[in-house]
């Protein structure tokens, strides 16, 4: 997924958008911040400016999707010998006691089994994005909505951790039209509901490695770089923007090719 | 000695308190129906254009061959079953196969992409003159009668489809066996 920063007007259609497609409830009370659930956040940041010169940005975040550098060994990269090997991992699989969530190789999905998870947290402590979040309260649906929820998402119980998917059942679907029609799951035919709902086309998401995709062209611009480069999550959802103050927030003030001189030792940003 | 109350209890009494069994609203015929309307299982149990199975056939299928009266002999379950047609009113059949709310599974991926015959899932459904009894659990409500084989490979009544049915499967024919494959 490539999200273009400068096309992102902060509306939140997006978040709308996945809340319904992903059967995410409202609480009792939104107006605890802390225990909401959005899988699809919409971030604002801006340039530190004061009045005329003030810039504004707004980050959508789902989950990154971090890949796993090497399967079977979760938590690998922290002991490589050289550290300025590249060497990926993903933060809230190499935790999780109760393998609740994978990475797939297949598809670059990191899966979370709420069935599965045992709602220790680790793997909300774990992600580095915050993209996870953590079920306190059964949601309270008002009666005869739960008739209307999706059945293509099972509803998450209280006590589990939850996160963005890239509406893996909309690849289910599309895989299962392909099998029985032979073909194969083209670009347009797995899209996620953030994408479809974007008014200006921030979105784009696709195969990042086929060259026929329209993502693989993107993530080779030079305006493009991801969230946190330096930890190595190596993440699938790269952002875009030609604006200089936003690619050096999105990493912490960390420039993109001399990331290891300029993290470790300075302190105190 | 307790090693023979103990499987008896593991074998017999478990899976008696634990299931309740309802009784099918009518009976069916599968093998009448494979011998004389076709001889594939898909001629009533169609796959969808889009992938998805369209599972137990419509009130609408059985019309297509069954007008109100006709190709049937004169017991109960036929009476009933004319009641149905004649009303249009779809069959409320209980259906073995439910799954839990948070499994995927695609009849698509297995039939017609790995090429599995329906037997190998469902065992002799399909040659059998009646339908079993509907079992469920009671405490989850969920049916469990599916599967090939009893309890440690014994054979007898179908008995289970487990999720280690399904990974067993899936690792022994170097299938993908990330959790999204089957969850959602
Ligand atoms: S963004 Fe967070 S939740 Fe998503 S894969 Fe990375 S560590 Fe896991
Ligand atoms: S909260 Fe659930 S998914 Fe997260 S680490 Fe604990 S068991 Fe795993």
């Amino acid at each position: 997924m490539v999200i273009d920063l400068d096309k992102c007007t902060g509306c939140g259609a997006c978040s709308v958008a996945c809340m319904s497609e992903n059967n995410i409830g409202v609480l009792h009370d939104e107006t605890d911040k802390i225990r909401s659930i959005t899988w699809m956040r919409v971030y604002q940041i801006d340039n530190g400016k004061s009045f005329p010169d003030t810039e504004v940005a707004f980050i959508p975040r789902p989950c990154m999707h971090c890949q796993g550098g090497t399967s079977g060994t979760p938590g690998q990269a922290f002991f490589q010998e050289d550290p300025m090997e590249e060497a990926a991992h993903t933060p809230c699989v190499s935790v999780c006691p109760a393998t609740a969530t994978d990475y797939d190789e297949e598809t670059g999905i990191v899966s979370q089994i709420p069935t599965r998870c045992i709602g220790c947290r680790y793997c909300v402590a774990a992600c580095p994005y915050h993209a996870r979040y953590f079920n306190w309260y059964d949601v309270p649906w008002p009666k005869g909505t739960p008739r209307a929820l999706s059945p293509f998402v099972s509803p998450r119980m209280r006590g589990v951790a939850e996160k963005c998917t890239f509406c893996y059942q909309r690849y289910q679907a599309a895989r299962n039209k392909a099998l029985v029609s032979g073909g194969e799951v083209g670009e347009m035919d797995y899209q996620t509901a953030c994408t479809e709902a974007c008014p200006s086309g921030a979105i784009t998401f696709g195969q990042l490695q086929n060259p026929k995709h329209k993502v693989h062209q993107l993530i080779s611009s030079e305006y493009t770089f991801r969230l946190l480069e330096r930890l190595h999550t190596n993440p699938k959802v790269y952002y875009m923007s030609k604006r200089e103050w936003v690619r050096k927030k999105a990493d912490n003030y960390v420039t993109r090719h001399n990331k290891f001189a300029q993290a470790a030792p300075q302190s105190g940003h | 000695m307790g090693l023979v109350i103990g499987s008896a209890f593991g074998f017999w009494a478990t899976p008696t308190i634990l299931y309740a069994e309802k009784a099918q609203p009518l009976q069916f015929n599968h093998k009448l129906h494979l011998e004389q309307v076709s001889d594939s299982c898909k001629s009533c149990h169609t796959l969808r254009e889009d992938g998805s199975f369209s599972g137990i056939p419509s009130i609408q299928s059985c019309k297509e061959c069954h007008e109100a009266g006709s190709l049937m002999g004169d017991g109960k379950n036929e009476a009933a079953f004319d009641e149905y047609l004649k009303k249009n009113q779809p069959i409320p059949w209980l259906v073995y196969s439910r799954q839990p709310d948070c499994v995927f599974f695609s009849h698509a991926a297995h039939t017609a992409s790995a090429g599995l015959e329906c037997a190998q899932c469902h065992a002799d459904h399909g040659q059998t003159t009646k339908l079993r009894p509907y079992e469920y659990n009671r405490l989850t409500g969920y049916s469990r009668d599916i599967w090939g084989t009893g309890p440690i490979g014994l054979g007898g009544p179908p008995h289970r489809m487990k999720m280690d049915d399904c990974a067993k499967c899936h690792s022994e024919n170097g299938v993908n066996r990330a959790c999204f494959v089957c969850h959602k």
